[in-house]
């Protein structure tokens, strides 16, 4: 059903039927397990590479610049790379690894690629936000450089790593939208074949409802974790 | 009693984007144990990194430091860590970690050294009983008031049995009842456990009220050192002058807080 001939009250119930949903819904299912992969590996690597900065940074563990300007400079390079082109640039990354360019996993590489920078970037700025104090403190008990780091650097920026990580999880859910466009499948994959090639609005009005819901839900868990951890520690 | 910090032409300049900032020339004092030694001046005067070079958290350019006889800046950075087990320091924003209870916070350098649970539960209940913060083990520091925050602090700092406890404008934060209440605290600590107290500060009540023996400071020299009674009874000219300005600074804001460098 397309705007073009039919009014905008018919699509949006439309929108609402069981005929659309029945293709939809498994496109929810790809993009939820597509999200949710990327955000952990991004989680893992980000922090990871988050921690390799705030380390070797001039205020950091040990002012290490021979480790920290390129590094820095890596980060920077691919998160200069728009989100498209990524895709594109790990086309046959992907097909080494899955033996396959298109589907689910090969482009949770793509979206890992693109959010891991992004992610460690906000690790980096979290962990900058910890009082040096508090780092003087636990240096002056006796604390190795690892204990300073797991112990309290970490633990003490929680609640700002947690917004930071729901920010870069809404970010991976937009650019899953965009993967559907290079074969990933999910919802953005049926908004573009459908919604955008076929005219079919009432599917394109069905996607744009998934992916607000997603996005919400994402914020509100993503808020409700990071307050909870602050009002427990009496800081709110 | 025999001198047990021996701190001997210390300097340290710091670089910064408008040239070379010298913050300790040639510091020369010496505190006995078991004595509380007060060191007072105003913020840039060079206290805070005078006593930040007692523990090590900065490595002064020349001179040497010697606690109990050893010499803190020719320290290895493992013989560094294990030397810090016997220097305590207070701070005056507390640096409490608000990620872990009062408990955990007390805890902590038994728990990095990976103490027995059993050990840490005993010195952890027995340090909160001494500062008063027995009721207090479950909460987390962001709930607390600026004394009780401050009295998690002397106990972190006390559970690792140090000899040297160092308080860098720790009751700065802190209102004149509050105030009297740690220094209190400080001095039952000083007399019951025999800790070496090196208090810096900008208040000349604390002084007063708590030191033994005591120091000016002022544009990283020792301008004066000796007796508290001696000294407020018979200050060196430029200690008066100093003094006299503090006095008037007071009364005319009541409150000033130096952060100091």
């Amino acid at each position: 059903m397309s705007l073009e001939n039919t009014p905008f009250l018919e699509v949006i119930k439309s929108s609402f039927s069981a005929a659309i949903w029945k293709e939809v819904g498994p496109a929810v299912w790809d993009t939820v397990y597509m999200t949710v992969v990327s955000s952990l590996i991004m989680l893992v690597i980000g922090l990871a590479f988050g921690i390799v900065l705030i380390w070797t940074d001039k205020g950091g563990i040990r002012a290490t610049p021979v480790i920290n300007g390129p590094f820095g400079w890596f980060i920077n390079i691919l998160r200069s790379l728009p989100q498209m082109i990524m895709i594109i640039i790990m086309i046959p990354v992907a097909r080494s690894i899955f033996g396959q360019s298109y589907g689910t996993n090969p482009c949770i590489v793509a979206i890992a690629a693109s959010c891991i920078p992004m992610y460690a970037r906000m690790v980096e700025s979290s962990l900058m936000e910890v009082e040096k104090g508090k780092i003087d403190a636990a240096r002056s008990l006796g604390s190795t450089d690892f204990d300073i780091v797991f112990r309290v650097w970490i633990p003490e920026a929680i609640p700002s790593l947690v917004r930071g990580f729901t920010v870069t999880v809404i970010g991976i859910i937009s650019m899953t939208a965009l993967a559907g466009m290079f074969g990933a499948g999910g919802i953005g994959d049926i908004a573009v074949r459908y919604g955008y090639q076929r005219f079919q609005h009432d599917k394109l009005l069905a996607c744009i409802y998934v992916l607000i819901v997603i996005v919400q839900l994402t914020q509100s868990a993503g808020n409700l974790l990071s307050d909870h951890i602050r009002k427990k520690r009496g800081l709110m | 009693m025999a001198d047990y910090i021996e701190i001997h032409d210390l300097n340290k300049t710091f670089q910064t984007r408008t040239g070379p900032l010298p913050v300790l020339n040639g510091i020369d004092l010496s505190i006995k144990k078991g004595e509380i030694f007060g060191i007072i001046g105003f913020s840039g005067a060079g206290k805070s990194t005078l006593a930040r070079c007692v523990n090590g958290l900065e490595i002064p350019d020349a001179g040497s430091i010697e606690v109990n006889g050893r010499d803190v800046t020719k320290l290895s950075k493992q013989e560094m860590l294990e030397e810090r087990r016997h220097i305590g320091m207070v701070f005056q924003n507390f640096n409490l970690f608000e990620a872990k209870t009062v408990y955990e916070n007390i805890a902590y350098s038994l728990r990095i050294r990976h103490e027995k649970k059993s050990i840490v539960d005993e010195k952890v209940k027995e340090v909160a009983e001494l500062v008063g913060l027995t009721e207090k083990l479950d909460a987390y520091p962001g709930g607390l008031s600026g004394g009780q925050k401050q009295r998690v602090g002397i106990a972190r700092a006390l559970i690792g049995e140090p000899d040297v406890l160092i308080s860098d404008e720790a009751t700065s934060a802190l209102d004149p009842q509050t105030t009297l209440q740690i220094l209190d605290l400080l001095r039952s600590i000083n007399k019951e456990k025999g800790i070496t107290i090196l208090m810096i500060t900008h208040e000349l009540d604390a002084i007063k009220y708590s030191c033994d023996r005591m120091a000016v400071l002022e544009g990283g020299k020792i301008i004066e050192q000796g007796k508290v009674v001696d000294i407020f009874h018979n200050p060196h000219s430029r200690t008066g002058e100093l003094f006299t300005k503090v006095f008037f600074q007071f009364q005319n804001d009541e409150f000033q807080s130096g952060a100091g460098i």
